[in-house]
Formats: structure tokens, C-alpha cells, sequence
């Protein structure tokens, strides 16, 4: 074994990776909760593009077949009902780990320098997270994944001059069609996968450069043993990969109670309008998108009114893409000295718990009809949503802060 | 190595292939690029619809599909249609003047026989179909003043019985009228216009 080892690592760096990714990878002692969700995102990638191979096996990209091979997956295949389940449940557990992956940054400053990169490449993972989910939602060819591609494929036709022809270029017809199913499918089986596998890497390479944040927010790395490793830092494996295994066994409890008991979640996780084919001569009585897209479609829908010659149609649109985009610029928006909430003054924890909340009441709204209360909490929240952002810069640098420790806590 | 002064020629020969090499890279992604458009079979699939209106009655609307989109003929009542001059106040765009339409439907019906109406049912916000609403009053689920019309239920758009729109929803402009024309006296042709037609008669 042990000569074998020797003649692999004489032709590829494997104890190398190991020590610097794993063994030798020093990872800050105080981790919390909070971290157990990259690596249970890593998990639930594994299991999507697991089940999305065997789903291929079966699945018919043809606007006539399309439906019903989605039926004969849930029916005749064996163990197909187990297999499109759990991709279906992947899928909203991804965003759940996700949105909670981003909200522990935001809690302890994880998007602080030297970490900008690192979040941006995380952001974009989350961009090509969206379109993995949003053309994987076409794939069924149900009514509401037909009006729900039309309705957001409808977006670009919004912009001025270039959008009607780009929206025309994404369908590639008209109106939603095979042409566009069939472009989809190839989108969400090879084209966006591939791309988030290499954005995966690049994260992982990058936290690995930087070293990761702790609930502090403070760099272990300042304070190292004459060996060079840092004091409050352990070897990732065997600790965090034995620390994460509990975290995996729990979240496989709640997937397979969720997979098992309620595949649909009441309609959040796979909508009841989309047991009905795809007809495009009839939208759905009530169209929305899933649950991790409300907030934004919200957002959207909250621009009712034509401003400073510009139809409400278009700010909509722009405000839906400014909402996604804010998150890119908050590590330069921030400018408080300290990265941690648990150092943070009242202003920062106000905001966070006012954003988080606004954030929850919009993906609400955005599953309701836009019409009277709803609407107008709609709007409120629309502003409270971008004040987190815009104010961001003023209350983070007036805020009263607490001194951060020298050492981990 | 350091010591050497820089070759600028070379330099210049490395610009001058990197540049060339990134142009010729941009090239070749075009058919990529192009592919992505609507194939010859999609746009020939555009071809002009004709429907029969013979058994269409007053107050009912016909769906039918051209070019994949819904398209409605509403035969309208006397009722229906003197709904539509009071509307003024309440409507972005009375006059249809921003709105999409061929000029011989520009007027106060926006069709050319007043009581029948043919429009693509498309909202013009974001694509949804909207629904028929022409129960008036509070049993229309939309207001005790609704006085019939169209209501898109994905973003809350309403529009009159004319296709027009209302103000503060999210629609900009009125429900499109397709090109269309009556081929005889029950039956429409939807794709193409008066003059088409008579063309097409003549050739």
C-alpha cells in the first residue's frame, strides 16, 4: 500500500493536495452552526448531478414527450418516483443551504477583505445557481413551468432596443416552444453544471488562499506556533470532516422526511398548476415562481408606477436585477472596523434583522397576488430591502463598536 | 534573461498574434451565436390563420393560436361596446396612439366592424394570457364599479373591452391587434390585412 502511494505521488501531487486541502488545511477552532452549510451545499451538488444522470436516462426534451416522460419516470420506471423526488427536493434544500450560507457571511463578515473574491465567486456560483434552477423548472413542460419561462424570458424584452431581438435569441422562437425546451435541457444538463463544478473549485481554491472567517471575525493567522500553524486553527480533517459528518446525517434525516412525506411540500416545492401540461392558451389563475425566486419577483412586481419618462415596466425590471446585483458590491459598502456581528453597535444588528426580515415578508408576498395590503407592504419592504444596502456605507462607519479579542473566543 | 533589453519587435509580433488570435476566436463563436436564433421552421410556422366566426355569439370570445400565441375574437354587445367611450379617464392610452395596432383598427373599437374585436391575448407586461372578465359589478370577484374587461391575474394588469389599458398597473400600453382581415362576412383571416387579401384575390 504504501509503495503504491509512493509510485502515485512521483506522478501526481496527492499527498500534496491532501495536506494543503485537508490534513494540513488550519481551519479556525470556534466554528458554529453556522458553518456546517458549505459543505452540505457541496453535498446536495453531489446529489443533484447524481439523480440529474439517472433523470436523463428517461427524461424525453420534446415539448410533445416531455410531460408525459416526466409521468413515466414517476411511474414506470423503477425507483424513478425515488430518483425525481429527490432531485426535486434537492433543488429547494439547495437554495435553503444556500440562502443560510450567505446569511452566516453577512452575520460575521465573511465578504470582508481578504475574502472580497472569495464572495464574488460564491455570488456568481449563486447566479448560475438561479439559472440551473430556472431551466431545470422548464424541463417538466408543465403549465406553470410554460407561463413561468414566458413570463421571465419576458424580462428582456423590457429593455429598450436590444431586448426584444435577445429574448427572441434565448427562446429561439417567438413565443416559449420546443426550440426553447430543448435549449434549456442542454443548458441545465451540461452548460451551467460544468460551469458550477469549475465555480466550485475556484471557491474552495480561494477560501484555501485566504484561510476561513470565524465567528470573531478575526484572522487566526496573525497569531502562529514556530511551525507556522496558526494557534486557534486545527487540521480540517480528521476534526471539521468528522464535525460535518453529524451535520450531513441530520440534513439526509430531514431530505429523506421531506423526499418520503411531503415530496410536494403543500405546493412550495412542486407547484400544483404544474401537474397540468403546458398550455399556451391558457395562463395559470395564479402565476408565481418557486419559493427561492418570490423575494425578487416581488421586487419586480412592486414597480407599479411610470417614473421620470421610464414605464413601470422597466424599472421593475431594473430594480429585480439592482436587488441581485447589491450583493456584489457589499464588501465595499461595509466600512464598519470590525467583521463580526458580535462586535458590531445596535445599527448593524437593526439593519441585519430588518434586511432578513423584509427578505422573508417579499418571498411571502411574491406568492400571493399583488393586489391592496399586499401590494403595499410589497413596496415597503422593496425600500427596506435596498436601504440595507444604500445606507450600508453611513451606519456601518457611525456605529458603535465593541473591540474585537486578540484570539478566538 | 533580466539583463537583456526587451526585443520590442517581438513584443510587437506577440501583441499583433494575440490580438489577431482573440479577433479570430470572436469570429468563430458567430455560427455558435447564430444558431441560437429562430430556425427556418419556426419562422415559417408564422403562416396566416383563418377562422370561421358563423357561430360565435354576442358576449362569447373565441381562442385560437397563431404564430403559438392565443388570439381572441370577442363579438361584442350593443352593451359591451358603449362601456368604451366613458373609459377615457381611467386609460394610459385612449387613443391607442403608443399602442400596437394596423391603422385600420385604430379607432374608438380598435377592430374594424365595431362589435367584433380580434387581439393576441398577451398581456403587454410580461406574457401572461389574461382572463375575460365581461361579468360586470361586484360578481366579477373585481369591484362592485368593474364595468367588464380583461384582468391579467400574474401581475394585475386590467384592461377595457377594447384591449385598452388601465392606469397604475404594470402593462404600458394596450393589448396588441393583430394584422387581420375579413376574407368574407363570417370569416376572418388572422396574419394578414385588408389590402394583403385583396392582393391575394387579384394574383
Amino acid at each position: 500500500m504504501q509503495k503504491l502511494i509512493a509510485w502515485i505521488d512521483a506522478r501526481i501531487p496527492l499527498i500534496e493536495v491532501w495536506d494543503e486541502h485537508l490534513a494540513k488545511y488550519y481551519a479556525p477552532k470556534n466554528f458554529n452552526f453556522w458553518y456546517y452549510f458549505g459543505s452540505l451545499a457541496i453535498l446536495v451538488l453531489v446529489i443533484q448531478i447524481l439523480t440529474g444522470i439517472f433523470l436523463t436516462m428517461h427524461y424525453k426534451p420534446d415539448s410533445k414527450l416531455a410531460f408525459a416522460s416526466v409521468e413515466y419516470i414517476m411511474r414506470d420506471v423503477p425507483w424513478g418516483w425515488l430518483i425525481r423526488y429527490m432531485h426535486a427536493t434537492g433543488a429547494s434544500l439547495f437554495f435553503v443551504v444556500i440562502y443560510l450560507h450567505m446569511f452566516r457571511a453577512l452575520l460575521y463578515g465573511s465578504h470582508r477583505p481578504p475574502r472580497e473574491l472569495l464572495w464574488l465567486i460564491g455570488m456568481v456560483i449563486y447566479v448560475a445557481l438561479m439559472a440551473e434552477a430556472f431551466t431545470g423548472y422548464l424541463l417538466p413542460w408543465g403549465n406553470m413551468s410554460f407561463w413561468g419561462a414566458q413570463v421571465i424570458v419576458s424580462l428582456f424584452d423590457a429593455v429598450p432596443w436590444v431586448g426584444p431581438p435577445v429574448a427572441e435569441w434565448i427562446r429561439g422562437d417567438f413565443v416559449i416552444s420546443d426550440a426553447t425546451l430543448n435549449r434549456f435541457f442542454s443548458f441545465h444538463v451540461i452548460a451551467v453544471p460544468l460551469a458550477l463544478v469549475g465555480l466550485v473549485y475556484l471557491h474552495i481554491v480561494a477560501l484555501h488562499k485566504v484561510g476561513s472567517n470565524n465567528p470573531d471575525g478575526i484572522e487566526i493567522k496573525r497569531h502562529k506556533d514556530k511551525n507556522g500553524v496558526p494557534l486557534d486553527g486545527i487540521p480540517f480533517h480528521p476534526y471539521y470532516s468528522v464535525k460535518d459528518m453529524v451535520a450531513v446525517a441530520l440534513f439526509m434525516m430531514v431530505f429523506a422526511a421531506i423526499m418520503f412525506f411531503a415530496p410536494e411540500m403543500g405546493g412550495w416545492f412542486l407547484e400544483h398548476d404544474n401537474f397540468v401540461p403546458a398550455n399556451p392558451l391558457q395562463t395559470p389563475p395564479e402565476i408565481k415562481p418557486l419559493w427561492y425566486f418570490t423575494p425578487y419577483y416581488s421586487i419586480l412586481r412592486a414597480n407599479t408606477v411610470n417614473f421620470f419618462y421610464i414605464p413601470a415596466k422597466l424599472w421593475g425590471v431594473f430594480f429585480m436585477g439592482l436587488s441581485l446585483a447589491m450583493f456584489f458590491f457589499l464588501p465595499w459598502l461595509d466600512r464598519s472596523p470590525v467583521k463580526s456581528i458580535r462586535y458590531r453597535g445596535w445599527m448593524y444588528k437593526t439593519a441585519l434583522t430588518i434586511f432578513a426580515i423584509s427578505f422573508v415578508i417579499l418571498g411571502y408576498l411574491g406568492t400571493r397576488p399583488p393586489a391592496g395590503i399586499y401590494k403595499a407592504l410589497a413596496q415597503i419592504c422593496t425600500i427596506l430591502y435596498f436601504a440595507f444596502f444604500f445606507l450600508m456605507p453611513w451606519y456601518t462607519k457611525y456605529d458603535k463598536t465593541k473591540p474585537e479579542p486578540d484570539r478566538v473566543t | 534573461m533580466s539583463d537583456e533589453s526587451t526585443d520590442q519587435t517581438r513584443r510587437q509580433l506577440l501583441a499583433i498574434t494575440t490580438g489577431l488570435g482573440l479577433a479570430g476566436t470572436a469570429v468563430a463563436s458567430i455560427p455558435f451565436v447564430l444558431s441560437m436564433q429562430p430556425s427556418a421552421r419556426a419562422r415559417a410556422l408564422g403562416a396566416p390563420v383563418e377562422v370561421d366566426i358563423s357561430k360565435l355569439e354576442a358576449g362569447q370570445r373565441l381562442v385560437f393560436e397563431w404564430r403559438g400565441k392565443p388570439v381572441w375574437i370577442v363579438n361584442r354587445t350593443k352593451k359591451m361596446l358603449d362601456t368604451l367611450p366613458g373609459m377615457a379617464g381611467k386609460l394610459v392610452d385612449p387613443n391607442s396612439d403608443a399602442s400596437e395596432q394596423p391603422s385600420y383598427a385604430q379607432n374608438e373599437w380598435r377592430s374594424i366592424k365595431p362589435d367584433i374585436l380580434v387581439l393576441v391575448g398577451i398581456c403587454t407586461h410580461l406574457g401572461c394570457s389574461p382572463l375575460a372578465k365581461f361579468v360586470e359589478g361586484a360578481a366579477s370577484g373585481l369591484g362592485r364599479d368593474w364595468p367588464g374587461g380583461f384582468f391579467c391575474p400574474c401581475h394585475g394588469s386590467f384592461f377595457d373591452l377594447a384591449g385598452r389599458v388601465y392606469k397604475d398597473v404594470p402593462a404600458p400600453t394596450n393589448l396588441v391587434v393583430p394584422p387581420h382581415a375579413y376574407v368574407s362576412d363570417t370569416r376572418i383571416i388572422v396574419g394578414l390585412s385588408p389590402d394583403e387579401v385583396e392582393k391575394n384575390k387579384n394574383a
